[in-house]
């Protein structure tokens, strides 16, 4: 025993060994049943290896087998965050493939669900990522206004959670007499909250110190992983969709697409703060000028589509979902991809969490706003 | 770049691919051997520069596997699609992009688990989703008697 403790005593160069911990499956913030294998050298993160497929439930297989007009009850299933992005993206790849020009109506109601959806989504992470950083405070007040949009989703559509609202063709129902003035109550009141998630969260100094900073994406790297969304434009990747490729009634509003600079942790989460801002701008301009008319269009029982290949991309809440169909002419798809934008987001993890500490690691996973079943899909 | 013009510059730059229009995209199959050569120029020419692959996905069409990249410029805002075939199905193998577009790494791991396409030269092959003895379950002539029920 003397002598090992001689040695270790007289040798400099003696380090201690890499070890490998595992991060989940039940990790509280990893916000679902994801497992990260970090391999550490002390505290410091020297590698980050994601294993996925706790919750894998073979949507994409299970497509094959089901009418058209199904497949968008099983997509709210994988980001439920983005539900009715989700369903609207199927929907509206669907009338791209048959030619089917959706009416006003339903385009105004699906962009205005679109927004609220994104200030849901955009709360609860809020509030979650709050909590990651120990603040205990924001969880309760995030979910507290996340209700309020939670009722009226109730009202219109039954559901609050996974919508099923948009379908091939318009919407499902027309929209609730109080609809109107439910959401305008909503905007009146949130943008009276809104700064105070500031004063709570931004402004506060322990908080600054542990994002600023920290966990830098660089616009190159973003755009090579394929990190969208909120995340991507941090680092300065122009990558809305919604400016992009405009689509459902975003080309009639006018908005800006927020841009960050420095791709840190504080710019992702300060961006999604400014985004709930900008939703509620794009709502204020369509809630007054719903169009009259129908709110879908009827379509054929059983929906064949033309022989081909289709792609629709949409902005969640986390970034560019696309659904890619191939088909060859039949009622069901030969093949139905969801490109899901938390994929692409985890995997840039690695890069960017290498060097810093291990509670930097569960800050730059929060900002990424990862929702499990959207990777596992 | 406006699609004619991209179908155009596309036809001279890979000779050998079949250059088309797709239904919605500019389309161009890649002969298996040159694969990677050809992806390589898709990234480094500045008049087409698709430094940004949205989307990487395989098929599985009877005779043959596809991958099929979707790819975006974000300086030039155009979009095309890429496709390889393997050259049959016991056997599918693609040379890897991934030292090209980093995302393409566990996308193609996605691709290996769930249609057996096997990736050269990729840096961390594994499987995803599944465990290691699960069968491909979207190939067509995926069997699984116990978890797919059929009526």
């Amino acid at each position: 025993m003397e002598e090992i403790r001689e040695i270790m005593l007289s040798s400099d160069d003696i380090k201690t060994d890499d070890y490998l911990v595992n991060m989940g499956p039940q990790h509280p913030s990893t916000h679902g049943v994801l497992r990260l294998l970090v391999k550490l050298e002390g505290e410091i993160v020297l590698n980050v290896q994601p294993h996925i497929g706790y919750i894998h439930s073979g949507i994409e297989k299970m497509t094959e087998s089901l009418a058209y007009h199904q497949i968008p009850h099983l997509t709210d299933r994988m980001d439920y965050l983005s539900a009715h992005m989700n369903n609207e993206a199927v929907s509206m790849c669907v009338e791209k493939a048959l030619q089917v020009e959706v009416p006003e109506r339903a385009k105004y109601i699906r962009t205005i669900f679109n927004e609220l959806q994104r200030i849901a989504s955009h709360q609860l992470w809020w509030c979650a990522f709050g909590m990651d950083m120990g603040a205990l405070t924001t969880f309760f007040y995030g979910l507290r206004d996340r209700e309020d949009i939670l009722d009226i989703f109730e009202e219109t559509c039954g559901a609050r959670l996974t919508l099923n609202y948009s379908l091939p063709g318009g919407v499902q129902f027309d929209i609730h007499p109080n609809f109107q003035r439910d959401v305008k109550a909503f905007i009146k009141k949130f943008r009276a909250k809104l700064p105070e998630y500031e004063r709570l969260l931004t402004g506060n100094v322990i908080f600054r110190e542990r994002t600023k900073g920290v966990g830098i994406l660089t616009k190159e790297d973003a755009i090579a992983y394929g990190v969208t969304g909120p995340s991507g434009r941090a680092s300065g990747f122009s990558c809305d969709v919604r400016k992009k490729e405009p689509y459902g009634a975003y080309p009639y509003v006018k908005f800006n697409e927020i841009m960050g600079t420095d791709g840190d942790t504080f710019t992702r989460y300060h961006l999604r703060i400014l985004e709930m801002y900008e939703s509620m701008n794009i709502i204020e301009q369509l809630i007054d000028n719903i169009p009259e008319g129908d709110y879908a269009v009827k379509l054929k029982g059983v929906t064949k589509l033309p022989e081909g290949e289709y792609y629709q991309r949409v902005e969640t809440g986390r970034g560019d979902f696309g659904v890619y169909i191939i088909s060859d002419g039949k009622k069901n798809p030969y093949r139905m991809k969801f490109r899901s934008p938390g994929f692409s987001n985890l995997f840039a993890i690695n890069n960017i969490a290498k060097g810093w500490k291990i509670a930097d690691l569960v800050a730059i996973m929060g900002t990424f706003d990862l929702v499990i079943p959207d990777i596992d899909r | 770049m406006t699609n004619d013009s991209l179908i155009q510059t596309l036809s001279t730059l890979l000779p050998d691919a079949q250059v088309k229009m797709g239904t919605q995209y500019v389309e161009a199959i890649l002969p298996l051997e040159k694969h990677h050569e050809f992806m390589l120029k898709l990234k480094n020419t500045p008049e087409l520069a698709f430094d940004y692959m949205f989307c990487l996905t395989g098929a599985d069409f009877a005779d043959y596997l596809m991958v099929i990249y979707h790819l975006e410029s974000t300086t030039h805002n155009h979009i095309m699609v890429a496709k390889v075939k393997t050259a049959d199905r016991v056997n599918p193998v693609v040379d890897s992009v991934a030292d090209i577009w980093p995302t393409a790494d566990p996308n193609e791991n996605e691709a290996f688990d769930l249609l057996g396409i096997k990736f050269n030269n990729h840096p961390e092959p594994r499987r995803l989703f599944l465990d290691d003895d699960w069968g491909f379950p979207l190939r067509k002539d995926y069997q699984d008697d116990v978890h797919i029920v059929s009526r």
